[in-house]
């Protein structure tokens, strides 16, 4: 159900963007009021370096303003998020409907606002010069449960029989659901014969040591680790597309680029420490973002996306299935429109 | 063994035999040590290979940061040590307490049979177990939050196995004589204890704390399941506060893609051996000056 709406999400918000937002709405500006307190932000380790840069910088101009970072997992953040422990949530994928319903289930509101995007990388070893690119079908055979692929001759007969070696992310990560939602086509289900780690650079060290591997894990960890592996370009039927921060951002590697959220609690929102935090965040976003090694948003959506925290809109807008798209962008037009 | 024994002692020929089965187990036992110091050496060399140039002054007293050149480990290593002397006041009297109780005092039945065989067996629990049972009880159960508190009382659950068995077998190792003669001159049984019992096993029962803290200091997975946090900029004030600690620190900078962070996690590692290692000679320090004493008797 949810498949689709991973893919429309790029869409969806480019669209929305079109609108054009007016100004930053988060120049708070009071820095004369001290703020203090403490903001509890957990959730996703993918989603942790931004969130630490952001708590770094934040606390610099507010010193008694404590933001510890903890890094649970994106389903182990919600799990605390919905039961209070927790202010600000990191996620590498939108909630789930179970999780909606555990935050309902104790009162919990939420805020939903993507800060960045990130693109799962598929990568080879450094000496296959065989992989041109692989079209998502072909993924898709390659990592479904029970699939037949054993060498990279039972992908494209033309291609040698050496046999494929298979890493990715292991089952408690976001980027796991995300992968096995976008490429198998339903969240959780992959070959079981793969080698899994949390550890992405786990990953890049296997990939980097074995001739016949295919891996993928973060774009940033592709990144820092050019000499020994190769990206895969993915073709998702517009033509092979290689990772890079501009298919990213623009979606053109979609369905492999994905955003990254936070998710704030409602009523945590209105200590102003909290809203002057992510305020913070929305707002010093396009710097802070690329120094960590993800793809911010563009400036107009990141207006956009501190609108809607302004106005305090809660809910996700990836419920509901496919249509979802659809329904962000009249939430994004309307939240312009009323500005 | 013993025929073989008795018919090599007889006949010379099977006696070069025996000398060379000797020679061969001695031989791999050997090189069993050698191995397990090898594995060591080759750790220990990577390690320092990777983490010397991290180390400075700066890097113990500057707080994390997302800038490589400027992180430092002192949240974490502030953290460390606020978790082990706040495990070690709770341990240690509930450790020595239980084992007292357990030797001196308790009747040898069923039940102190039963819960001697599950403090056994808890030593052997996974520590990830130590972590959630942490998260339900102090966490949210006693509403400590993930404070220091909760930290150090979720790694006092996972040492004490370990220090209630080494104490008990420190006061087992005391002669029978020594309680005998105590109780003979009209002592109670808690004199006993206190004045002659207790001071001889204290040595013993050092050591067993030693080993329970060292396993604490490097534990991860309990302390990430009851959500203590990867990044923090500023020192715990008191038992109630967030923290962070050395091996989440270590963790958390060792899974970045940057390669400049690998070599922090790895000067985090040398930092923690450090601290492992004075905790180490303090205790021993402790274990000496007690043995003195019990001599001077």
């Amino acid at each position: 159900m949810k498949g689709s709406s991973v893919g429309v999400f790029a869409l969806a918000i480019a669209v929305a963007g079109c609108g054009g937002g007016s100004g930053s709405a988060s120049e708070n500006g009071s820095a004369a009021e001290a703020l203090s307190g403490e903001i509890v932000v957990d959730g996703s380790s993918t989603v942790l370096p931004i969130s630490e840069a952001m708590s770094e910088e934040f606390t610099a101009e507010h010193p008694d303003v404590r933001v510890p970072v903890a890094a649970s997992g994106t389903g182990g953040g919600f799990k605390k998020f919905a039961n209070k422990e927790v202010d600000v949530s990191d996620a590498s994928r939108p909630i789930k409907e179970s999780e909606v319903e555990a935050c309902a289930a104790n009162g919990v509101e939420f805020i939903e606002l993507p800060v960045a995007f990130d693109g799962l990388t598929l990568a080879v070893n450094a000496q296959n010069d065989w992989v041109d690119h692989l079209t998502l079908a072909e993924l898709k055979a390659i990592w479904e449960p029970n699939s037949q692929v054993r060498y990279w001759s039972d992908v494209r007969p033309s291609w040698p029989k050496i046999e494929i070696k298979l890493y990715g992310a292991g089952h408690d990560s976001g980027t796991f659901d995300y992968f096995t939602e976008a490429v198998v086509g339903s969240e959780g289900s992959i070959r079981s014969d793969y080698t899994g780690s949390e550890d992405d650079n786990t990953l890049v060290q296997g990939v980097a040591g074995d001739k016949g591997a295919l891996g993928f894990f973060g774009f940033n960890y592709y990144v820092e680790n050019k000499d020994k592996i190769r990206a895969v370009p993915i073709d998702a039927g517009r033509g092979p597309i290689v990772p890079s921060e501009e298919t990213i951002r623009s979606g053109e590697y979609s369905p492999l680029s994905r955003p990254l959220f936070i998710y704030v609690r409602r009523d945590a929102a209105d200590r102003p420490e909290v809203a002057a935090f992510v305020e913070f965040y929305l707002s010093n976003a396009v710097e802070i973002v690329p120094e960590t090694g993800y793809v911010p948003l563009t400036a107009e959506i990141y207006d956009l996306v501190a609108a809607r925290f302004k106005k305090r809109t809660t809910g996700s807008v990836f419920q509901g299935g496919s249509q979802v798209g659809m329904k962000f962008e009249e939430i994004l037009s309307k939240e312009t429109g009323e500005q | 063994m013993v025929s073989a024994g008795i018919v090599g002692a007889k006949a010379t020929g099977l006696g070069v035999w025996r000398t060379v089965r000797e020679r061969t187990f001695v031989i791999a036992c050997m090189f069993a040590t050698l191995f397990a110091l090898f594995a060591l050496v080759v750790l220990f060399y990577g390690i320092v290979r990777d983490g010397w140039g991290a180390l400075s002054w700066d890097f113990i007293t500057n707080f994390p940061s997302r800038r490589a050149a400027k992180a430092g480990i002192y949240s974490a290593l502030v953290g460390t040590l606020w978790l082990m002397g706040l495990t070690t006041v709770v341990t240690v009297p509930l450790g020595v307490g239980a084992a007292v109780y357990l030797e001196e005092f308790a009747p040898k039945n069923r039940l102190t049979a039963f819960i001697q065989l599950n403090i056994s067996n808890l030593a052997g629990v996974p520590s990830i177990v130590y972590g959630l049972l942490g998260l339900t009880i102090f966490v949210r159960g006693l509403q400590l939050e993930r404070s220091l508190a909760a930290g150090a009382l979720t790694l006092s659950l996972l040492i004490l196995p370990v220090v209630i068995t080494a104490a008990q077998e420190a006061l087992r190792a005391v002669p029978r004589a020594y309680r005998e003669a105590s109780l003979a001159i009209g002592a109670t049984t808690w004199e006993t204890v206190r004045d002659h019992v207790l001071p001889q096993a204290v040595p013993s029962i050092i050591t067993g704390i030693i080993l329970g803290l060292s396993r604490a200091i490097g534990e991860t997975a309990p302390l990430i399941t009851i959500g203590a946090f990867a990044f923090v900029t500023f020192l715990p004030s008191g038992p109630m506060d967030k923290f962070t600690a050395l091996p989440i620190q270590i963790f958390d900078w060792a899974s970045r893609p940057q390669a400049a962070f690998h070599e922090l996690a790895a000067g985090g590692i040398l930092v923690l051996m450090a601290v492992l290692l004075l905790f180490n000679s303090l205790a021993i320090g402790l274990r000496l000056y007690a043995e003195r004493k019990i001599i001077r008797l």
